[in-house]
């Protein structure tokens, strides 16, 4: 109310001023109570002993990070040497989670700019179609999955009935099918931000560059990937990023070989044989590492830019 | 045009179809090399279908297109060595000037040097040779537009394509660029073909002009030609000002047609094949080529009344009501008139014009 007086124009600075911070307080206490609040509940967790049921003892301990990082032994008397299980887990982790963004780019970038290259009306049905499957829980969606591809599943009836293959093909408990179920899952996360950035997208730029002899391959690379790079660096982004700490495919379609990152927290949280500050800290580690892929990024993105201007 | 000009695009019975619906209706035209060329028509007439037809942006549902004797109806854009200024630029934002105006030559496989060596070139042509590191979003319009320009010329393409470049321009800008783009043309000796619907425009810089109307080719000509000759009613309409009537023939005698346009008045036209005695046909008379007069004898054949005088600067145009028949435009030209009066509205006048400022149109 006293931002809109103030467009009337008689009130003062210092009012409006006020009135700025409480509008603002809505915005700061979504910030402070669910991104700030949480983080900091994990970030002191990991530092904290692990009482046996589950929960915590509030004593500062290092023991978590020590536990990831560290092997000391049966008894925790030998001399350190670097644990190597916690960090393979990480690594498939970001492995897989980079497969099926890959895969969700591939299929993903051909149906965003599908859709988005049909008639103004008939978009909105596309879209709708895409996000439809999306309506089903995920773990029904996941489990469903684990049904098609199995040995005796529909997807090995159909190959074996057509001939082309003589025996099923094992896809459930592979990485692949980790890779397909995360696909699967965040698929929709790929399509929508790129295909609102070709819907942008001036076409005649690419009959421009056809029109200056370049082919349509040549036109794809050199003019419409880089302007509709914002959306794909999104789409990418919001695949990533969930897939690398997802818990439901790797459990469902992975098996215990293919165990990731999701499920090892998952697993310190549950019931009485969990470890908090241990999985607090393989949480800390996990957002940590995400920041600094997307660090990364960023800064080769911005060289790159400096070296095109 | 001399006779030996050898013909650098030849269309031949072109046919766009959308559908059900047809935008290009069998044009057949032949565009000279090193010829300025206008296609012009109101929106939707086809000349832009017809222009991106000649790019190989739309195919062609019937005919053929030949460049230099080359069919090049089949070949993707690509591989046409046409060039196009686009109606709304195209620039590439995510490059700079310069190396928006390298693109082609990068692609027609000049090395990276090379290709800015040259775009340098074609920059200090149209005198943007300072922005060449800028962002064409830090370009204004016109200087937008130069880019637009120097890209599609630095490939040398055999014909160069311009839809509408000036559209977007405000006038003063719009005219200057029109006189620039006729010097470059005659610069470079390249066949442009300019795309407008401004009559005034394509009357300024064209060679020749082909004025369409609804995907047909209404009339083919000189600037002057189409503006003082025109050959149906669209045409003498669309291209300039005119008085456009509806008469009835009278009588023919020695190549003059004697019509009445009504009202007991009569006017001598043009002779025009396919139009015999008693027909009714519409005659156009510029409002140029007619003088007031208050006395008869001076020639002043149709009588009227003054309705209004409405100046616009260099010249002024008078309305006149003929007794019980139509109104007509009249335009004096203000440095013309000299000490002549300037008859106000209510005074009784009779409007004059010369053998053969009346023409006939056939339909």
């Amino acid at each position: 109310m006293a931002a809109g007086a103030t467009r009337g124009g008689g009130v003062t600075t210092d009012t409006y001023k006020e009135a700025r911070t409480w509008l603002l307080m809505p915005a700061w206490l979504v910030l402070l109570v669910l991104s700030l609040a949480p983080v900091s509940m994990i970030l002191i967790y990991s530092f904290l002993t692990k009482e046996f049921r589950g929960g915590v003892i509030w004593d500062f301990s290092l023991a978590a990070y020590d536990q990831f990082f560290f092997d000391r032994g049966l008894f925790g008397d030998e001399a350190p040497s670097i644990e190597w299980t916690y960090i393979t887990i990480f690594w498939r982790s970001i492995w897989q989670a980079g497969a099926a963004t890959l895969l969700s780019l591939i299929i993903g970038f051909p149906t965003a700019y599908f859709i988005a290259t049909r008639p103004e009306k008939v978009r909105p049905i596309w879209v709708f179609l895409v996000t439809i499957p999306y309506w089903v829980n995920l773990l029904i969606r996941t489990v469903s999955m684990k049904f098609l591809l199995r040995d005796q599943g529909p997807l090995n009836d159909f190959l074996m009935s057509t001939g082309l293959i003589d025996s099923p093909i094992h896809i459930v408990n592979t990485n692949f099918a980790v890779q397909l179920g995360l696909f699967y899952s965040y698929l929709p996360f790929m399509v929508l931000p790129i295909y609102a950035s070709v819907e942008r997208y001036n076409f005649s730029l690419s009959e421009a560059a056809a029109d200056l002899y370049a082919t349509k391959w040549v036109a794809l690379r050199r003019i419409l990937l880089p302007a509709i790079k914002p959306g794909v660096i999104a789409g990418c982004i919001l695949v990533f990023v969930p897939s690398l700490g997802s818990f439901l495919a790797p459990d469902l379609l992975g098996g215990a070989k293919n165990f990731m990152i999701g499920s090892l927290i998952e697993e310190q949280f549950k019931g009485n044989a969990g470890n908090w500050p241990f999985g607090a800290a393989a949480s800390m580690i996990l957002l940590t590492m995400v920041l600094i892929i997307l660090l990364i990024f960023a800064r080769q993105q911005a060289k790159a830019e400096k070296r095109e201007g | 045009m001399p006779e030996d000009q050898s013909i650098a695009i030849d269309v031949r019975d072109a046919v766009k179809r959308y559908g059900d619906f047809t935008a290009l209706k069998k044009i057949s035209l032949s565009i000279l090399d090193n010829e300025f060329f206008t296609l012009l028509g109101p929106s939707g007439c086809g000349k832009t279908t017809l222009l991106r037809m000649i790019a190989g942006f739309e195919d062609v549902t019937e005919g053929e297109i030949y460049l230099f004797g080359d069919e090049i109806e089949n070949l993707p854009p690509h591989q046409r060595p046409v060039n196009t200024v686009f109606q709304n630029y195209a620039l590439f934002p995510h490059m700079t000037v310069l190396e928006n105006v390298a693109f082609g030559l990068e692609m027609r496989g000049n090395s990276r040097a090379q290709a800015r060596t040259r775009a340098g070139e074609m920059l200090e042509l149209v005198q943007l040779s300072q922005f060449a590191a800028r962002k064409p979003s830090q370009l204004s319009g016109g200087q937008q537009q130069r880019v637009a320009l120097a890209r599609a010329l630095a490939p040398q393409p055999k014909v160069l394509l311009l839809d509408e470049p000036l559209s977007a321009l405000d006038l003063k800008l719009r005219k200057s660029m029109q006189l620039e783009l006729k010097y470059l043309q005659r610069e470079t000796g390249i066949t442009f073909i300019f795309v407008t619907h401004d009559q005034e425009e394509a009357l300024t810089m064209s060679d020749r002009i082909a004025v369409m109307s609804e995907g047909e080719l209404q009339q083919l000509g000189a600037p002057r030609d189409i503006y003082e000759r025109p050959h149906n009613k669209f045409v003498a309409d669309f291209i300039g000002e005119t008085n456009l009537l509806e008469v009835s023939v009278d009588n023919i005698i020695n190549g003059r047609a004697i019509c009445h346009l009504g009202g007991g008045h009569e006017l001598t036209c043009n002779e025009v094949d396919g139009i015999g005695v008693g027909s009714k046909v519409h005659m156009s008379v510029r409002p140029e080529r007619l003088f007031i007069s208050d006395d008869p004898t001076e020639g002043g054949c149709l009588k009227g009344r003054v309705q209004e005088n409405i100046f616009a600067g260099t010249d002024i145009t008078t309305i006149i009501n003929l007794a019980d028949g139509p109104n007509f435009t009249v335009r004096t030209s203000n440095s013309e008139r000299g000490n002549k009066r300037i008859f106000e509205p209510g005074n009784e006048v009779f409007v004059n014009m010369e053998m053969g400022a009346a023409r006939l149109l056939a339909d």
